[in-house]
């Protein structure tokens, strides 16, 4: 298991992300001896700050952070800020081409969100619960999924 | 059967057996045509042998026969000898909260469908340069051919609003299993006492494969208010803990760190 730390640090709030590639090799990524982490200062030094916007009395920021190369590619991610809440992340940039790859992608730790399916069906692909029996499909999330063919 | 495909989304399948639904999404080079299909057509045959051999609710499958004491182990087919070994991990594993064997009957269905659909997911792999998605009832195993595009993003269901989603997880190459109270009651015991668990509302663990990822889920949502504690011993998994006072942890095994990252009220709401 081989994981790479994003750590997003702001001046109002300090948030912490992680994004988690299996693997059975290692990698040095940066930082220090030991280190496994990334470091990446949104505050800092963000390499584009995107549009601000204030609609309904509410601001929300994006701030795309530095790509950052690691052995197996180039990593960026994405954040969006509504005041002081983080209210989504998007990694923009994966490390993509070579089939060293195919090891080290496996899954990531999950990102709580506080959302309804409605607001988040356009990057759900799939929905798991407990276990749907064929009586309750029908009213469940995946059947929505299903039919929306989202 | 039914299919819905749209350009750039994936191409959808749902089918029925063992009780519960299973759906498919395809995308990339296989995904709406003859080869598609006929992965499809494979996997769910392979799922309805499945319930055939281990189906409790046939009376003339091959485990009701066994746990009837009809026939011997060694007249079933091998794969029912797997499937019970498995299962006695699982309850070692577990310190007897996950147990294929309650009260004098045997009821491997906490093994099967994990192991079923981990089986039946072969003919989907053949697909060349093709991404599935493949759940059975909520549990499911995500395929990516390049695993360095998108991957697949599961939503991680709110135990007691179906509504909602508490987490959301990428995954690329990977199987991701949810046990709790959801949709069908009480129908997890703890083993060792027989008693439904206590304190825990749902359990979702991440990892290679779905027959563990499943097990472990049970197992671990088997043993209530200690069933952080288990996953955070397992390595190489990751997953969500929903607490039913309403706490909301997710654990990860991160070498030489507090594998436990956070914790909170909120998603739960």
């Amino acid at each position: 298991m081989r994981r790479i730390s994003l750590w997003a640090l702001s001046t109002m709030t300090t948030l912490v992300l992680l994004i988690g590639y299996h693997t059975s090799t290692s990698a040095t990524l940066s930082a220090g001896p030991g280190a496994d982490q990334a470091v990446i200062s949104a505050s800092g030094r963000p390499a584009a700050t995107g549009a601000t916007v204030a609609s309904g009395g509410r601001t929300t920021r994006t701030v795309t952070g530095v790509a950052s190369d690691t052995r197996y590619g180039p990593v960026q991610v994405q954040l969006t800020l509504e005041v002081a809440t983080l209210t989504d992340v998007a990694v923009v940039q994966y490390p993509a081409g070579n089939h060293e790859n195919e090891q080290i992608n496996g899954y990531a730790l999950p990102i709580l969100v506080e959302e309804t399916i409605a607001a988040q069906s356009a990057q759900t692909d799939m929905v798991s619960g407990a276990t749907y029996t064929s009586a309750d499909y029908a009213e469940s999330l995946q059947s929505a999924l299903d039919q929306a063919g989202l | 059967m039914s299919v819905v495909a749209a350009a750039s989304l994936p191409a959808r399948y749902v089918a029925h057996t063992m009780g519960m639904p299973i759906s498919l999404a395809l995308r990339g080079r296989h995904t709406d045509d003859a080869d598609a299909r006929g992965a499809w057509a494979e996997t769910m045959a392979a799922l309805r042998d499945a319930d055939r051999v281990f189906s409790t609710y046939r009376h003339d499958s091959f485990v009701s026969r066994l746990g009837r004491g009809e026939v011997g182990l060694g007249e079933c087919p091998p794969e029912v000898g797997d499937v019970l070994a498995l299962g006695e991990q699982g309850r070692r594993q577990s310190g007897g909260a996950f147990d294929v064997r309650r009260g004098g009957a045997l009821d491997p269905s906490g093994v099967v469908k994990g192991w079923a659909v981990d089986r039946a997911a072969l003919a989907l792999r053949r697909l060349r340069d093709t991404d599935f998605c493949l759940s059975a009832g909520g549990d499911m195993i995500c395929h990516t051919s390049s695993g360095s595009g998108a991957p697949w993003w599961v939503g991680i269901e709110h135990p007691s609003r179906p509504d909602r989603l508490v987490a959301r997880v990428p995954v690329w190459n990977g199987a991701v299993a949810t046990s709790g109270r959801a949709h069908r009651g009480d129908h997890v015991v703890d083993a060792r006492s027989g008693s439904a668990p206590t304190g825990v509302a749902s359990v979702t663990v991440v990892g290679d494969d779905l027959t563990w990822v499943d097990i472990e889920a049970t197992a671990a949502f088997a043993q209530g208010p200690e069933a952080l504690h288990w996953l955070e011993s397992r390595a190489g998994r990751t997953g969500v803990v929903v607490m039913e006072d309403g706490r909301v942890a997710t654990f990860g095994q991160r070498r030489g760190s507090d594998p436990r990252r956070l914790v909170g009220t909120g998603a739960a709401g």
